[in-house]
């Protein structure tokens, strides 16, 4: 790089030296010297082939996420947390020296509104990516439209897996990611024998079971399902399923159950007496969002399974909590998800500043092996796959409604949407 | 398994059948004033008794900033005024929408419909779209544990003996007070009562207005249940309308009766069945009963 600082006329001002340092930094092998202003280095006709809304100083990304209905109370995280990126990534000077600007579209928790959406985001809007969808049915309505259209997706949310798109890049986790680690460490830290396994009655929680009863009973060999049981959304009477429970004694119950539900799930258990105390209960489904309804006085000693929890302690995450408290009020929470969504435009940025492009075909050719040391949960890196590599985690429910991390996987654990022997 | 503990989660399911009975019950009774004795078909019921469970979640948080050493005590004030708030809403309701809209049922119910979709929008702006949940005293919470292996759940029993009090105010409100005989008389024969000089406008608006209030209640009271979010309303509605429906629209005994039926079918079979085999066995007994029985459970003989 040395030599190369050379070249830089002496004349240029600091803002300019900068964002030639900028490029220099992402991609040396596009280098032209003779730089004399802005977007020289990367001008509008090289970097965007397939006309995009990309100019000389601007970039247009769409954000799709339900607003209104009753996904928002899950989605409004991640339009934060992406947004929070944005700002920060435009704050540093944008991307090859163009800012970021938004569309915000409402897929107003109807999943045919969604695909209608990301139809305008792309052919009218010509957006270079979307940042968006919360649910799997929300990204199975939209998956059609991002691959005939040629769009690129980030895509936020922990998910069943048994997908892969060339079109998508999932910063969450696959259902592996999150469930045997968790049920391996189960078996080991609480000698656990039998489960006892709850979900609601949709794909995410009946696909992520049948992965966890495969590992319990027939690949892990960790023991025996003593249960299981699937409810209706938004069901609020578990009284008789906890009785079930009593009878059945299990030493673990591994839990999926979502929404409203999970609220009145936990606020009966520790009314039936079955507390952190007595009981060991291990969830994916309940992270700092949830714990606002749930309360940490009804979740206190139960364990959650996820890749990132807001008190993890580490430097990348002490300024990603203080950024977004700053941005969104001193009372806000930070889940799973909000993190997994602040990843994507962070891993956009990288992708795009390798390939020195924003054509989809070369950032999507760009993003396996880009790694983001900057990442609130720690490291994670792209995999051909097109899901993250990341550690998997388990924390305890305290009373004041926080989470203390008590696990990390040692290593970073890799995705595999399509596990062999699990189907 | 000992023959004590099967004694115990004999009496824990029964317990949770008498604990569904009385959850079901305060759904449906402020409907059933409304539904059974008025005809207005009120989709926006719901949203009144999610109103009644904002009004508990605003109390809780006030109360836990200006007056925490009274944390033990806000809970029955906010039931009174989760009533009041939600009558009020009943009574402007009616006198802006319902009162128009009499003789054409089916409007009533795109108009209602129209207004608990408005209803969740101003939830959702006031109070945001996450679910919320208040703090419940101490004394709320947890169990009551007679002996060893058996746990009472505390929220249970505190609905219970809510839904046995509600119950008994509105029987006796209906049958022993002048209120009553006047919302008797107007769903008999409204001409006539109207002849021998009862306000049958006035006693509407009341009526709808007591019915809100009612549903308010039982808002306030799913609070120790579960969570409240801008579109819990739409959670209850649908069994609201079973209830009062099966229990025969017109008779405030078939709602106790269909409550209590429903209540321990579901609660039985989710004990034996899975969740969802239990849901539907329970609706196909419904249904078939009510292709038996079209009135209902109970029908109250009125003159048509």
């Amino acid at each position: 790089m040395a030599d190369k600082k050379d070249t830089i006329p002496a004349t240029l001002t600091d803002e300019q030296r900068r964002k030639v340092l900028l490029g220099m930094a992402a991609a040396p092998a596009l280098m032209v010297p003779g730089v004399s202003f802005g977007n020289a280095q990367f001008p509008t006709a090289k970097v965007n082939t397939t006309k995009l809304a990309v100019t000389d100083t601007e970039v247009i990304v769409g954000q799709l996420h339900s607003a209104t209905g009753t996904m928002a109370i899950s989605e409004t995280g991640s339009i934060q947390a992406e947004q929070l990126a944005i700002d920060q990534i435009n704050a540093m000077g944008g991307i090859l020296g163009r800012k970021i600007k938004v569309i915000k579209e409402d897929g107003a928790s109807d999943w045919p509104t969604f695909a209608e959406k990301s139809k305008k985001l792309l052919v009218n809007d010509r957006v270079a990516c979307v940042f968006g969808c919360w649910t799997s049915a929300s990204r199975k309505a939209v998956l059609p439209v991002f691959e005939k259209e040629n769009g690129l997706l980030y895509y936020p949310t922990f998910y069943e897996g048994l997908e892969q798109s060339k079109n998508v890049i999932y910063t969450g986790q696959e259902a592996t990611q999150q469930i045997i680690w968790g049920l391996d460490w189960a078996a080991k830290e609480k000698s656990a024998k039998t489960y006892f396994l709850v979900g609601s009655d949709y794909i995410w929680p009946r696909t992520s079971m049948k992965i966890a009863r495969k590992h319990i009973e027939t690949v892990g060999k960790l023991g025996k399902v003593v249960g299981e049981e699937y409810y209706p959304l938004g069901h609020t009477n578990f009284n008789s399923l906890i009785n079930k429970i009593k009878v059945a004694k299990p030493d673990v119950i591994f839990v999926t159950v979502v929404g409203g539900s999970n609220v009145a799930f936990y606020k009966q258990l520790k009314a039936a007496g079955i507390t952190g105390a007595k009981q060991f209960l291990l969830t994916l489904s309940v992270t700092e969002d949830e714990m606002l309804g749930v309360g940490g006085e009804n979740f206190a000693g139960f364990y959650s399974s996820m890749k990132y929890f807001q008190t993890l302690d580490n430097p990348n995450n002490k300024a990603f909590v203080e950024a977004f408290k700053k941005a969104y009020g001193p009372k806000s929470v930070i889940g799973d998800v909000t993190q997994a969504g602040y990843l994507g435009p962070w891993l956009w940025k990288a992708a795009v500043e390798k390939a020195g492009s924003f054509d989809v075909d070369k950032v999507v050719a760009a993003s396996p092996g880009i790694e983001l040391k900057t990442a609130p949960e720690g490291y994670v890196k792209v995999h051909e796959n097109h899901h993250l590599w990341s550690k998997a985690r388990i924390a305890q429910g305290q009373p004041d409604g926080t989470f203390k991390v008590v696990a990390e996987s040692a290593d970073l654990i890799e995705p595999n949407p399509f596990p062999k022997g699990y189907q | 398994m000992s023959f004590d503990e099967i004694y115990n989660i004999a009496l824990m399911q029964g317990f949770a059948g008498l604990s569904l009975f009385s959850v079901l019950l305060l759904m449906g009774l402020g409907l059933a004033i409304i539904f059974g004795q008025m005809g207005v078909i009120n989709m926006a019921h719901g949203e009144f008794m999610t109103i009644g469970a904002y009004t508990i979640f605003l109390f809780s948080s006030l109360t836990e900033t200006y007056a925490p050493g009274l944390m033990q005590a806000y809970f029955p004030v906010a039931i009174v005024f989760a009533f009041l708030i939600a009558f009020g809403f009943g009574w402007l309701t009616e006198w802006a929408l319902i009162r128009h809209l009499y003789k054409r049922p089916l409007d009533t119910l795109l108009a209602t419909w129209g207004l608990s979709l408005g209803m969740q929008q101003v939830f959702r702006s006031t109070f945001g779209p996450k679910e919320v949940s208040p703090t419940l005293p101490d004394w709320l919470m947890g169990s009551w544990a007679p002996s060893e292996g058996l746990d009472i759940p505390i929220n249970g029993l505190f609905v219970l003996a809510l839904t046995a009090l509600v119950t008994g105010g509105v029987l006796l409100a209906l049958y022993k007070s002048r209120w009553g005989l006047r919302v008797r008389a107007t769903v008999a024969n409204r001409p006539m009562a109207n002849a021998t000089g009862i306000n049958t406008k006035r006693t509407d608006r009341l009526t709808f207005a007591i019915g809100c209030g009612i549903a308010g209640v039982a808002g306030a009271a799913f609070t120790t249940i579960g969570s409240t979010g801008p579109t819990s309303g739409s959670l209850y509605i649908v069994d609201a309308f079973l209830v009062v429906t099966f229990g025969g629209a017109a008779s405030l005994l078939g709602t106790v009766a269909s409550a209590f039926g429903i209540a321990q079918t579901q609660s039985i079979s989710e004990f034996f069945l899975t969740g969802s085999m239990a849901k539907v066995l329970t609706l196909l007994l419904i249904v078939t009963i009510l292709m038996i029985r079209p009135q209902g459970l109970f029908a109250s003989k009125i003159r048509r």
